[in-house]
């Protein structure tokens, strides 16, 4: 993607992370992980699809590099079957590939997305989770936390960032490797 | 997400490259979860699915009752041998009567040419066609070009021989629509009274050589002869069909190349091909049938997607 259209991209939105804030704040979650999970030997981190995806990567590459255990399991959870909101949109909803090559049963699992909003994701990805198995524990990593817009009883135990903002708003992760650069950006509506 | 350009799977003739495409790539996520230990995904647990059969049949029936429950559908199967069929109903009143019962799709196999684009025109279910006489078989053609986009890394410019009897086969059709939109060169081979005048109009080469047209190809599919279908004799007998017709492991093992063989089912072994070519390391039978899943759970995922 070309610079300009980059700076398109971003036209309009407000910088709520970037650059070296945005590292700060993943390697302050990885250490806050190990504090609490220790060297992850008996636990996987799950990426859900497809936004969740770059995310989990990094949190997944940099707790491999700070425990020292390089077989930490690792998988990208597609939702799109399970999702509640199926038929209502105007177009099929696109799965993206699914990528869990094991089992849950009486692991801890790292469930990994970019933004939490209404919680219907978390939902889906829940439901989708049963059906590798009954792990032991389930706790939920995201970058940002939008606190007063959730549909459901689902909170997350990592939060990168906490964005208070109205319902029309919208929040809009973007990457490095995808979008040229890591920020954290807020538009007043989608 | 792009959808499909249809309310229903009538044919493959009334759908376009872009819809088999989405189709492909549906099924390509649909081939992941059936191979999962819990092969069940949530998606359609709304929708109730009639699987309407007023033809024998049993790889389809299954396995578009295995992919509906796949997707958590509920389904009514009906089969016309047990039912009022036999007591003089038609089908507008067999179907409505199942539609007032809250039926959101109905899957049928018919044995009359377009009984599925007449039941589209009268009722608001989503239909999708599970073969009608001699006309069309689209899933089928969709599992078959799917499997050979897995075997071979792409359909378009592959050579396919489409081999026996094709006069009354409603695979035929729907494969040459398919192919062709995909971009493969198609050829039939069958003898002259198997190959109706008019396949030459549809864009396709016509043989008669069977040798020549195994050598010429890359993929070979074999058809059945539908002796249930033949109220006429169209060749002297299933022995001298198969002396001419009849594809064999020696056959295989003198082309210079190999060739990927494909079968839609049920085998006559014996007939059209023999028992060593088809369970031959170059057969892609079983594959076929486990993607004929993936491929139907795609169908039934993105017409589901249209209902409001």
């Amino acid at each position: 993607m070309t610079n300009d259209k980059l700076s398109m991209m971003t036209d309009g939105g407000k910088h709520l992370l970037a650059k070296e804030r945005f590292s700060l704040t993943i390697e302050r979650l990885c250490h806050q992980l190990m504090e609490d999970w220790g060297d992850f030997s008996d636990a996987c981190v799950v990426g859900i699809q497809p936004r969740g995806v770059p995310l989990s990567d990094r949190i997944h590459e940099r707790l491999q590099a700070l425990t020292g255990n390089t077989n930490i399991q690792y998988g990208r959870l597609d939702i799109t079957f399970y999702r509640d909101d199926f038929r209502m949109h105007e177009a099929p909803l696109a799965p993206h590939p699914n990528e869990m090559d094991f089992i849950v049963t009486n692991k801890k699992v790292l469930l990994v997305d970019d933004v939490l909003y209404t919680g219907r994701t978390i939902q889906a990805a829940l439901a989708a989770l049963q059906h590798y198995g009954r792990p032991q524990m389930i706790e939920l990593l995201v970058l940002v936390d939008r606190r007063f817009n959730r549909h459901l009883p689902i909170q997350a135990d990592y939060i990168g960032l906490v964005v208070d903002a109205l319902d029309e708003a919208y929040v809009k992760v973007h990457w490095k490797e995808i979008h040229g650069q890591d920020e954290v950006l807020l538009f007043d509506k989608k | 997400m792009k959808q499909l350009t249809t309310r229903h799977l009538i044919g493959i003739k009334n759908i376009t490259e872009d819809d088999i495409q989405l189709i492909f790539e549906t099924a390509d996520n649909f081939k992941e979860v059936i191979n999962r230990p819990i092969k069940k995904v949530p998606s359609l647990r709304d929708i109730t699915v009639a699987n309407l059969f007023f033809e024998s049949s049993t790889r389809t029936r299954v396995s578009f009752e295995l992919a509906e429950r796949r997707l958590s559908a509920d389904i009514v199967n009906f089969t016309a041998s047990s039912s009022s069929v036999s007591k003089g109903e038609t089908l507008l009143d067999t179907v409505n009567n199942i539609l007032a019962m809250k039926v959101d799709m109905v899957v049928m196999r018919h044995p009359a040419p377009g009984a599925c684009v007449f039941l589209s025109k009268h009722i608001p279910a989503n239909i999708i066609n599970a073969g009608d006489g001699t006309h069309e078989h689209p899933t089928q053609a969709l599992l078959d070009a799917y499997s050979i986009r897995e075997k071979l890394g792409d359909v378009a410019g592959k050579k396919v021989a489409i081999i026996g009897d094709i006069l009354h086969s409603r695979v035929a059709l729907s494969n040459v629509f398919c192919l062709l939109k995909l971009g493969a060169k198609v050829r039939v081979c069958g003898p002259p009274t198997l190959i109706p005048k008019y396949y030459a109009e549809l864009g396709v080469e016509v043989s008669h050589d069977v040798r020549d047209t195994l050598q010429w190809c890359d993929v070979a599919n074999i058809l059945r002869i539908q002796l249930e279908r033949q109220d006429i004799k169209y060749f002297p007998s299933l022995r001298e069909y198969h002396q001419y017709y009849g594809i064999s492991r020696e056959m295989l093992d003198g082309l210079d190349k190999e060739i990927v063989v494909m079968h839609p089912g049920p085998i006559n072994r014996g007939v059209e091909i023999t028992s060593d070519a088809a369970d031959s390391r170059q057969s892609i039978i079983l594959q076929q049938v486990e993607n004929g899943v993936a491929v139907r759970m795609a169908v039934l995922y993105l017409l589901a997607a249209q209902r409001g």
